[in-house]
């Protein structure tokens, strides 16, 4: 009897310990599992969704997509999961993601006490309100009294307080989880306002039953840096995610696209060489690639996977999108706005 | 074998600990509830204690506390009269009433409560409930509408004190005359209407105490704004929705017990009584309900905890509930092992005082009874 | 004397001869109208009944639509009444049942329903025979079979996880000759066997807590060798005696062994099968698993905590009693978040389980706390004259709950087992929380389409799903009155 228990003690306890042998690099892990585990929303139109078959398209998606294409030159190697505000973070501390594309903004607390890092900023947004026309409401600043709806748990939620507050106005916050299920609170009634990221806004409006009842307030009440997020602890984790975005940027910049990008391998433009990893005519390579442990051609990978900055933009959030949404901010330093890619050499 | 089921055990949490450790360091979080004092910076949307936004998130959770408990207990009540109510009307002589009773038992006992609550949340109140703008008016000071319930919220001015020693001493007199009563009727057999009695004493002596303070009580009538409503006391939806269907949901158990508890009373206490000459009513109440009690008070008591522990579900509408609040907090400060841990210590301090409560309850009135 | 003013002290007044018993108007006036109060009821609840029938018939039939393609169909127009919008449902119908399954591999899901359904049904039905048989299809074949069927299968097991489990039944196997030649004999006949076991037992425990690897003059010691090695020895004594050839637990032992290997083998076989990962699993298939094996595990789970409560052993008491009543205090939905949340954080970094799985995890440890004090009913309802009697036989305590207790125990609690099981499938509702998308959580995403954007549209599904969670429960709940009554007949008790 003793025996038996004590049997089953050593076949749990074997089961453990044979688990417990875990590569130290999330790059390996990744390697070898064949795929990424990439954490994204729930379904914010254009920047993650399924469709009927459970296809994800958006702007975090792609994000996900053009790491892997940097890891396995095949941005179809990644599997997501949708999580809501509330899991997003346990869902990377507990390393069942790899990384989290999720609308995510950059703040002092989530960097350094949380536990994590970010590696880039690529969509650089604000928060902003939406109400319906038949109020009348032209400012942010009318809105004393008013029911918002807000996410919970996100930096959304504070800002709003923040904004309220300076104002000296009042209001009755309702905290929702989920956001199909925020827009469709607002779309019943149960607030006046939505507020979350400008750019979230308008992908709520255009689900909503009647997008054209409802009007975006001019106001925009925070800074909200929005980028993809990994565990605090593998640097060379956070630079292949970091330069997978400036990548993209230095590829925008150089004009190379994913139609193009083979014809441009024989460019003889340096710079251009350098990022798609074209050997010298002496035969040496730039290495960029392998020194973060990726092949030479990482990054002709993510653009001939996924493309560069603006076709990623304008496919799921600008023109080519129900959205149509501007660059604005978010256009290359060239031309006025903040993005901005320290250069690949 | 004991030892060694003791051993295993320690050496799971040894295990669970370790890894926990080893876990958090990777990722250089510490555990420890020093977060609790730090300002949560987020709104609720119905706190029974002052809280704003700059109140630390140790407030917050207690807000969330007490609004769980608002819920449980109101759902306790509701669930307590609509459930005696169809237990009894379910073996009511009138077939059309026990029919009734049994349909209302078998539809809504067999449909998750969870569903029920989202139909009731988005559905009912939120799209047949008119907007504010065409709320439904009482007299123009109480409101209903999809943004809840507004009503005047009484504002007790100096003097109301009276009122409140009315309030005492009307319960220390309906006490006193209850026992009166007993003791009455226990020497010379006559009855007297004690219930009505002390409900007459409880709503007389607060006015009299008020009356002679000049009535310092005024209204915080709501007032119409831009938007909706200002000032008085609000109803949020989620709560109405919430209490509606677990209401609705727990009734069906508690109908059930009942009708087991009174089913449970040999036939022939019914026959005894209505052989004295007790009308069906009396029947009812002073020989039936209360035999059938010590049958219906233990499930009773797992019902309550069903009900109190069901209060969770808030989360899914976002009522600000213990559980919904502690998911902002853990979103914002990422202590998901903390977090757990309030959550269960608390529900588990709820659930230990609700039994033991119920069980001295019950306990005793097996003693008066026997 | 204290009833005194109860007590008639008038006779009363005499009541007229009973019209014909068997009339209409007797029967109405009887059960419909015998009082004024009774009369009243009767025609408030009849009028509220009517009104509702009839809003329900007008919404669900008169008024519904019918046919369409997209919302346009359900919206009205020109201000007439539009009733259930009923494409929506027969458009996310699909969507319901399979979640995001891919729609080309559907099938393997209705085989399972099917497989699933064909071994339920007899196993049901108390006439049908070979009840052990269906036993375990329905426990070992089925859920294997499922499994491979609904992920995919080909699971690319390592030599290493074979070489694993043949290492620990070896070591097992060293405890056979305690069972087959008994404590003092087999001690002293496999003196050698266990030794080695209990060297690979201590090695292995002092390697994971020191994390290091022992070595012996530079050659590491290695745990799984030694139980190799302590599994050849018990082996050789088994076989070397003839009692030991014949003995029903090494008959036991192999046969287990055996099914291990083959479910494993079975489990990394490639049938070509497109893998489906958890994520795309959703709609009643959700459901339907998460309620399934909820059951599954939390009957034995159950059985085994209501014996550790039981037991008359103080530290298996306080485990069983503790687990529990600490599962019984708090809400599910805190235990899945544990299980969502905070599982990860207490497992070995790498070490990971899939959402679904932890969900499972939590309902079927949740259930089992609820599913031990039913088994608790029924056994404190088994007379102690059973326990004597079993006892004095000298029956051990685990043939005694084997072949005397536990088949009357269950029998008395399968009514309380059925309600306890209704009462799971709803809760599993509650995954949606956790972010799986189950049956409600399928039909919520669904109804928020805003290609079938319309005043009716949520009404409609809600009603639908609705009646299909109400078919479900209220089936099981007429099997559960219908158990009742047959087993009411030998001995009500």
């Amino acid at each position: 009897m003793k025996k038996r228990i004590l049997n089953l003690a050593v076949a749990l306890g074997a089961a453990l310990l044979a688990s417990t042998q875990v590569s130290a690099s999330t790059l390996d892990d990744v390697k070898q599992k064949g795929f990424l585990q990439c954490g994204v929303s729930q379904g914010v139109a254009g920047f993650s969704i399924p469709d009927a078959e459970g296809k994800w398209t958006g702007f975090d998606v792609d994000i996900c997509r053009a790491v892997a294409a940097a890891i396995f030159n095949d941005p179809t190697k990644v599997k997501f999961t949708p999580l809501s505000a509330k899991d997003r973070f346990t869902a990377l501390q507990s390393g069942e993601i790899d990384l989290l594309s999720r609308t995510t903004t950059w703040t002092m607390s989530r960097d350094t006490a949380m536990g994590f890092m970010f590696p880039a900023t690529t969509y650089y947004d604000g928060q902003g309100f939406m109400v319906r026309k038949s109020l009348g409401v032209d400012s942010a600043l009318k809105l004393d009294g008013a029911a918002v709806c807000a996410a919970t748990g996100t930096t959304t939620e504070l800002n709003l307080a923040d904004y309220f507050k300076a104002h000296g106005m009042k209001y009755q916050g309702v905290a929702i989880e989920d956001s199909t299920q925020l827009r469709q609170a607002y779309d019943e009634g149960r607030c006046d306002v939505l507020t979350t990221e400008q750019s979230i806004l308008y992908s709520q409006r255009s689900s909503l039953k009647q997008p054209d009842d409802h009007v975006v307030l001019p106001e925009i009440v925070s800074k909200e840096p929005l980028g993809p997020m990994v565990r605090q602890g593998d640097i060379g984790w956070f630079n292949i995610v970091k330069w997978t975005a400036f990548a993209m940027l230095n590829a925008e910049e150089l004009g190379i696209t994913q139609a193009n990008v083979e014809e441009m391998k024989a460019s003889t433009n340096p710079e251009i060489q350098r990022v798609l990893g074209v050997k010298n005519a002496d035969g040496t390579a730039p290495g960029f690639g392998p020194g973060i442990g990726l092949d030479e051609q990482w990054a002709a990978f993510i653009v001939k996977g996924v493309g560069n900055y603006s076709e990623i933009f304008e496919r799921n959030l600008g023109a080519q999108s129900p959205l149509k949404v501007k660059r604005g901010v978010n256009a290359l330093w060239k031309d006025g706005g903040f993005q901005y890619a320290p250069p690949i050499r | 074998m004991q030892a060694l089921a003791v051993v295993v055990l320690l050496f799971l949490f040894f295990e669970v600990t370790q890894n926990m450790r080893s876990n958090l360091s990777r990722m250089n979080q510490d555990f420890g509830f020093a977060f609790l004092s730090k300002s949560a910076g987020f709104d609720i949307v119905q706190a029974l204690v002052p809280y704003s936004t700059g109140s630390s998130y140790s407030r917050a959770l207690f807000v969330g506390f007490l609004n769980t408990l608002l819920i449980s207990a109101l759902c306790i009540v509701a669930a307590t009269f609509l459930g005696f109510l169809v237990g009894v009307m379910r073996l009511s002589k009138n077939r059309l009433a026990a029919g009734v009773a049994t349909l209302y038992i078998e539809f809504f006992r067999n449909v998750p409560v969870l569903l029920q609550i989202f139909v009731w949340y988005s559905l009912v109140i939120l799209q047949i409930l008119p907007a504010p703008k065409n709320a439904l008016a009482v007299f123009d000071i109480a409101y209903l509408s999809n943004r809840g319930m507004i009503m005047p919220l009484p504002i007790f001015g100096e003097g109301a004190i009276y009122g409140l020693v009315g309030l005492v001493s009307a319960i220390v007199g309906g006490l006193a005359l209850v026992f009166w009563a007993n003791y009455r009727q226990n020497s010379t057999g006559k009855p007297f209407p004690k219930f009505w009695g002390s409900l007459g004493l409880v709503i007389v002596f607060p006015f009299c105490g008020l009356a002679l303070a000049g009535f310092p009580i005024t209204f915080d009538v709501p007032v119409r704004t831009a938007f909706s409503f200002s000032g008085g006391l609000v109803v949020v939806p989620e709560l109405m929705a919430l209490f509606l269907a677990l209401s609705i949901y727990y009734a069906t158990y508690i109908a059930e017990a009942v009708r087991a508890g009174i089913q449970a009373v040999n036939h022939g206490q019914t026959e005894a009584a209505h052989a004295l000459g007790l009308t069906r009513g009396q029947t009812l109440r002073k020989v039936v309900i209360p035999q059938a009690m010590r049958v219906v008070v233990p499930p009773l008591i797992s019902i309550y905890l069903g009900i109190t522990k069901a209060s969770s579900l808030a989360v899914a509408i976002g009522y600000p509930d213990l559980i919904a609040i502690g998911g902002t907090v853990l979103n914002q400060t990422g202590k998901a092992i903390e977090l757990v841990s309030i959550w269960m210590v608390i529900y588990l301090c709820i659930s230990l005082i609700m039994s033991s409560l119920m069980n001295w309850f019950n306990n005793r009135m097996k003693l008066v009874e026997r | 004397m204290v009833l005194a003013t109860y007590v008639r002290d008038l006779e009363a007044p005499k009541l007229p001869p009973p019209s014909n018993l068997k009339s209409i108007r007797h029967h109405l006036r009887e059960n419909y109208f015998s009082s004024l109060g009774s009369g009243a009821m009767t025609v408030v609840l009849g009028s509220l009944l009517l009104w509702l029938a009839w809003r329900i018939v007008g919404f669900a039939i008169i008024d519904a639509v019918w046919t369409g393609t997209s919302s346009e169909a359900c919206v009205s127009t020109d201000g007439t009444v539009i009733g259930a919008c009923w494409p929506v449902v027969s458009q996310k119908f699909g969507q319901w049942i399979y979640g995001f399954y891919p729609v080309a591999e559907r099938w393997r899901i209705n085989i399972c329903a099917v497989a699933f359904v064909a071994g339920l049904v007899p196993m049901l039905t108390p006439s049908v025979p070979y009840k052990m048989v269906n036993v375990v299809y329905l426990l070992v074949v089925f859920p294997l079979a499922a499994f491979v069927l609904l992920t995919g299968g080909n699971f690319d097991l390592s030599p290493g996880s074979y070489a694993g489990v043949v290492c620990l039944a070896l070591l097992v196997a060293a405890s056979l000759p305690l069972l087959i030649f008994g404590v003092d004999e087999g001690t002293s006949r496999n003196s050698l066997g266990l030794a080695l076991a209990g060297a690979a037992f201590i090695l292995w425990g002092a390697s994971f807590i020191s994390q290091v690897d022992f070595t012996v003059f530079g050659v590491s010691l290695d745990s799984g060798l030694l139980s190799v090695a302590s599994g050849c020895v018990s082996l050789w004594v088994i076989l070397s005696d003839s009692v030991g050839r014949r003995s029903r637990a090494l008959r036991f032992w192999s046969v287990g062994i055996v099914a291990l290997l083959a479910s494993m083998l079975l489990l990394d076989i490639d049938f070509g099968l497109v893998p489906v990962e958890t994520a795309q699993w959703g709609g009643l298939t959700v459901t339907l698993v998460v309620s399934i094996t909820g059951i599954a595990a939390s009957l034995p789970l159950g059985i085994l905590l209501a014996l550790g409560r039981q037991s008359n052993m103080p530290a298996i008491r306080i485990m069983s009693v503790g687990f529990i009543e600490f599962v019984r205090g708090v809400p599910l939905i805190t235990v899945l978040f544990m299980a969502s949340v905070m599982l990860p954080l207490f497992l070995p970094p790498g070490m990971n389980f899939d959402k679904l799985l932890r969900a499972l995890v939590g309902v079927a440890l949740f259930s089992s706390a609820y599913m031990a004090e039913v088994v608790r009913g029924g056994l404190q309802a088994v007379p102690k004259g059973q326990y004597e009697g079993a006892t004095a036989l000298g029956l051990s305590y685990w043939q005694m709950m084997a072949k005397i207790i536990l088949p009357q125990a269950l029998k008395i609690s399968i009514p309380n087992i059925v309600s306890n099981f209704i009462v799971l499938f709803k809760d599993t509702t509650l995954v949606l929380i956790i972010g799986l998308f189950d049956l409600l959580a399928m039909a919520q995403t669904g109804l928020r389409d805003a290609a079938w954007a319309s005043p009716v549209t949520a009404s409609t599904g809600y009603l639908a799903i609705a009646l299909i969670y109400w078919a479900f429960c209220f089936s099981m709940s007429r099997y559960a009155i219908y158990t009742e009554r047959r087993l009411h007949t030998g001995h009500k008790r």
